[in-house]
């Protein structure tokens, strides 16, 4: 569809509209992209290794809490944290009452917000993988480095991190891809990128052919970011070599201290900050609706998720494993352009599946094999939606799992005369473990968050926590958006702490 | 092995747990509705007409630019029977693009004014929402302030709060003046906005209202039911906020103030045509016109309805007449030319 577009005849008014603003768009997309990705990386890999290979008190519980900030959708954390730091908010008012005129007049609706807010919603996916890379990462070749005299900083420079190299790059392509698609946060804080761009030809000018071509042009830089980093990381392969339990590093009382301080510091303004502002909120000015009738609100959303997680997880490792054995470039191209949905603004790609189901129900129709509507607004529709949407979550989370397999198993397992498929169930899928729970975890909580295409797919009557914050906050009633926030907050915390706890029990 | 066993149970649990979404196939009478409108007191709406005739409302609420080509990617096979938005943009796109079809019905005529339906039946207006100014009572007297156009003016730099370009309400009141002035005028005068703004376009029309509490500007635009809505809250915040505002309806003395709609059509795949056009006739009747009024503080299209206590008493006022076919079409003129402005 996407493709197609690029033989459309271009539209005169989305040319002109072209000429204006993208200038302004693009600029601020590379530097909204270039400021989360760099300050998520750094978030996310600094955060990891302390926990991970760190005697920190309280290792454990920051082990989960780090993630939590993933619980909340992104635009509810730029609502929370607006709320807080704008004008009218009661930090700055507080600061107005107490210094008058000579209060900072700080301006949180713009770029810089944007970045901070951004960073802090997505570095839990630098964080997750980067863990998932340290606790892979091979304990006897860190020994052998200690052995060899390295400090803590030069192991993790020159052994540690390129052996999570792979694994850290595939959480920041999430993070990366998620912030060229964020349509709904950015616009809140009144940073206009090429997403806006998109919207305003489509939906402002009724041009979805220029929408299209624009899209088609994200795409193509996407796949070009992501070529590149393969092309620098060249033909080393990293395998875990195994070894015992990880030696942590001992810290002195300052520099516990300053761990703890960077470690909490996400947490609070990602989760405690914000669980402190809509629990006000739904307090003071809750959904009346709350109650019997969020039941099957809780219901669609929890059974979507899960039923999302597995088939998506499913896809991505037939689709990971295509990959590994036909060790095909062009495989592995087309494996990895099936995966791009995730760059491409959500309310757009579902625009597009619509189409495609439209086109399939009629071609259906045509075949005589059924009349009227079959795929269209129907679970199914929606389940092809988000598989198109986050196999980019799932499929990152075993390639990033499998580079750390090392080859001679394959080799190993073939001179015993073991086929693929046992190769896989025998000894693929217990060291992927860690790698695919992540996975279904990062699906399940996509899919509670997931508005765009949930909203335009979805069938008659039927609602889930994410349309009902968003029908809410669209209507300018924001405290009443709190119930539903803090529901699915809580729904997605249970398989956050799961997992944790399943991840974490393995290297105690 | 085992992850995989349980990722294929979650699948099939999953699959038996939902509910099918067939809406299209049930005996009874059915009506499938398209809507744009996110207001919790609609679903009143829906279940007294439900209690009057004995048809069941199968509802997607979205956004009207997707459902517009959620329509379009269904084509022929589309379940919708009756559309509805929020602005009479959309529906002009909707009429343009072939999704709506012309109903002739002598109670509409008579119910709804001309300038709030299509020419040709194609879309009728259900409620009227007036685009005004409201202003920081202790630093602006209403004496001040006269039309639209004079918020352009050099005196309101740096004190004008207004959001984004892009939202539709402003898409129709820049459309309208554009049919009342002429492009070369219009985009002067949002040249005029653009540099009297006290900050960057940000938020909803809430936040407009919020801001000139704060006193980060002093006058707004904004949507009356909006300032009712704060006025009506239960939360004292809310009402301490809308104390502070004052409204006023501009263009008094000559055109009148903006007023769009939100308004809907009949599909033209549309199953279930009788029962659409029958919606649309209860949505002019007065029991639906005063549900409108009350519940979302909007102003009923048919003329002697009661309005909610809080509208009433800022009292009558002169609207701008001109269709809203009109200022509809007009809205991606006014999207460009607004950006060439520099109104974000």
């Amino acid at each position: 569809m996407v493709l197609h577009s690029l033989t459309l005849p271009a539209d005169p008014l989305w040319i002109e509209l072209s000429a204006i603003v993208l200038p302004t768009y693009l600029a601020n997309t590379v530097l909204l992209v270039v400021g989360v990705g760099l300050s998520a990386l750094v978030l996310g890999v600094t955060t990891a290794w302390l926990v991970t290979m760190c005697h920190l008190p309280g290792r454990r519980v920051l082990d989960w809490l780090l993630v939590l900030p993933l619980a909340f959708p992104t635009y509810l954390l730029a609502y929370a944290s607006t709320d807080l730091f704008e004008y009218a908010g009661p930090v700055q008012s507080t600061l107005r009452r107490w210094f008058g005129a000579a209060a900072p007049g700080i301006e949180f609706r713009s770029l810089p917000g944007a970045i901070a807010v951004l960073t802090i919603a997505l570095y839990p996916y630098v964080y997750l993988f980067a863990r998932a890379g340290f606790l892979r990462g091979s304990a006897t070749l860190l020994q052998v480095s200690r052995a060899l005299g390295c400090g803590p900083w030069r192991s993790f420079f020159t052994v540690a991190l390129p052996l999570a190299r792979p694994a850290i790059v595939a959480g920041l392509a999430l993070v990366l891809m998620e912030t060229l698609a964020e349509f709904g946060a950015v616009q809140y804080f009144a940073v206009d990128t090429f997403t806006t761009g998109i919207y305003l030809t489509w939906f402002a000018l009724g041009s979805p052919a220029g929408a299209m071509q624009l899209a088609a042009f994200l795409l193509a830089g996407v796949g070009g970011l992501l070529a590149l980093e393969r092309v620098a990381r060249g033909g080393g392969r990293v395998a875990d070599a195994g070894g015992g339990p990880l030696p942590r590093y001992p810290l002195g009382r300052l520099a516990t201290a300053g761990a703890l301080t960077i470690c909490l510091l996400p947490v609070v303004l990602g989760f405690i900050l914000p669980l402190g502002v809509f629990g006000r909120l739904a307090v003071e000015a809750g959904d009346a609706r709350l109650g019997v009738d969020y039941l099957p609100l809780l219901r669609n959303s929890v059974v979507l998720g899960a039923t999302a997680a597995g088939l998506i997880v499913l896809a991505a490792i037939a689709l990971g494993y295509a990959m590994r054995i036909a060790k095909s470039r062009f495989v592995a191209a087309l494996v990895r352009f099936s995966a791009l949905g995730y760059a491409v603004p959500g309310s757009v790609l579902s625009v597009g599946v619509l189409a495609v189901i439209g086109a399939f129900d009629r071609g259906a129709n045509a075949l005589g094999l059924a009349a009227g509507l079959v795929a269209g607004g129907s679970i199914g529709a929606l389940l092809y939606a988000y598989g198109v949407r986050f196999l980019a979550i799932a499929l990152n989370a075993v390639e990033s799992g499998l580079a750390t397999v090392r080859p001679e198993f394959d080799a190993a397992a073939r001179t015993l005369g073991i086929g693929p498929l046992r190769q896989m169930a025998r000894i693929h899928l217990p060291l992927l473990r860690a790698s695919l729970l992540t996975g279904a975890l990062l699906v399940f909580v996509d899919v509670l968050k997931e508005l765009p295409a949930t909203l335009i797919v979805r069938p008659f009557n039927f609602d889930t926590l994410a349309v009902r914050a968003y029908q809410l906050a669209s209507d300018e009633r924001l405290s009443e958006a709190a119930t539903p926030a803090l529901t699915i907050v809580a729904a997605g915390l249970v398989p956050v702490i799961m997992t944790s706890l399943a991840l974490g029990g393995r290297r105690r | 092995m085992a992850l995989i066993r349980l990722a294929l149970v979650a699948v099939l649990l999953g699959l038996l747990a939902l509910p099918q979404g067939a809406a299209a196939q049930q005996p009874e009478r059915v009506l499938n509705l398209y809507t744009g409108r996110h207001y919790d007191t609609d679903q009143r709406l829906y279940d007294l007409y439900s209690a009057f005739t004995g048809v069941k409302i199968y509802v997607i609420q979205g956004d009207a630019d997707q459902l517009i080509q959620r329509m379009v990617s269904e084509g022929r096979n589309s379940p919708a029977d009756v559309l509805i938005t929020v602005d009479a943009g959309r529906l002009w796109r909707a009429e343009q693009l072939g999704l709506c079809q012309p109903v002739v019905s002598d109670y509409l005529a008579s119910r709804i004014p001309d300038h709030l339906r299509h020419p040709d039946g194609y879309w009728y207006g259900f409620t009227k929402r007036a685009r005004v100014i409201v202003y920081a009572k202790d630093r602006v007297s209403p004496s001040e302030l006269s039309t639209y156009e004079d918020l352009a003016d050099p005196k309101w730099r740096g004190r004008l709060l207004v959001r984004s370009s892009s939202n539709v309400y402003n898409l129709s009141l820049t459309g309208s003046l554009i049919a009342a002035h002429g492009e070369p005028f219009v985009e002067e005068w949002a040249r005029g906005i653009a540099r009297n703004l006290a900050r960057t376009p940000q938020g909803g029309d809430t936040d407009q209202l919020l801001a000139v509490a704060a006193g980060q500007g002093d006058v707004a635009i904004s949507n009356t039911y909006y300032v009712a809505r704060l006025l009506a809250s239960s939360n004292p915040e809310d009402r301490a906020v809308a104390e502070k505002l004052g409204v006023f309806f501009p263009n008094q003395n000559d055109r009148g103030t903006h007023v769009n709609i939100s308004g809907g059509c009949v599909a033209s795949n549309a199953p279930h045509r009788a029962e659409a056009i029958e919606f649309l006739e209860f949505l002019a009747s007065d029991g639906a016109q005063a549900i409108f009024a009350l519940g979302n503080h909007e102003y009923p299209v048919v003329a002697g309805q009661a309005l909610s206590p809080i509208i009433e008493q800022w009292g009558p006022f002169r609207e701008d007449t001109i269709s809203a076919a009109v200022f509809g079409a007009n809205n991606p003129r006014a999207l460009l030319l607004m950006n060439r402005a520099g109104w974000r």
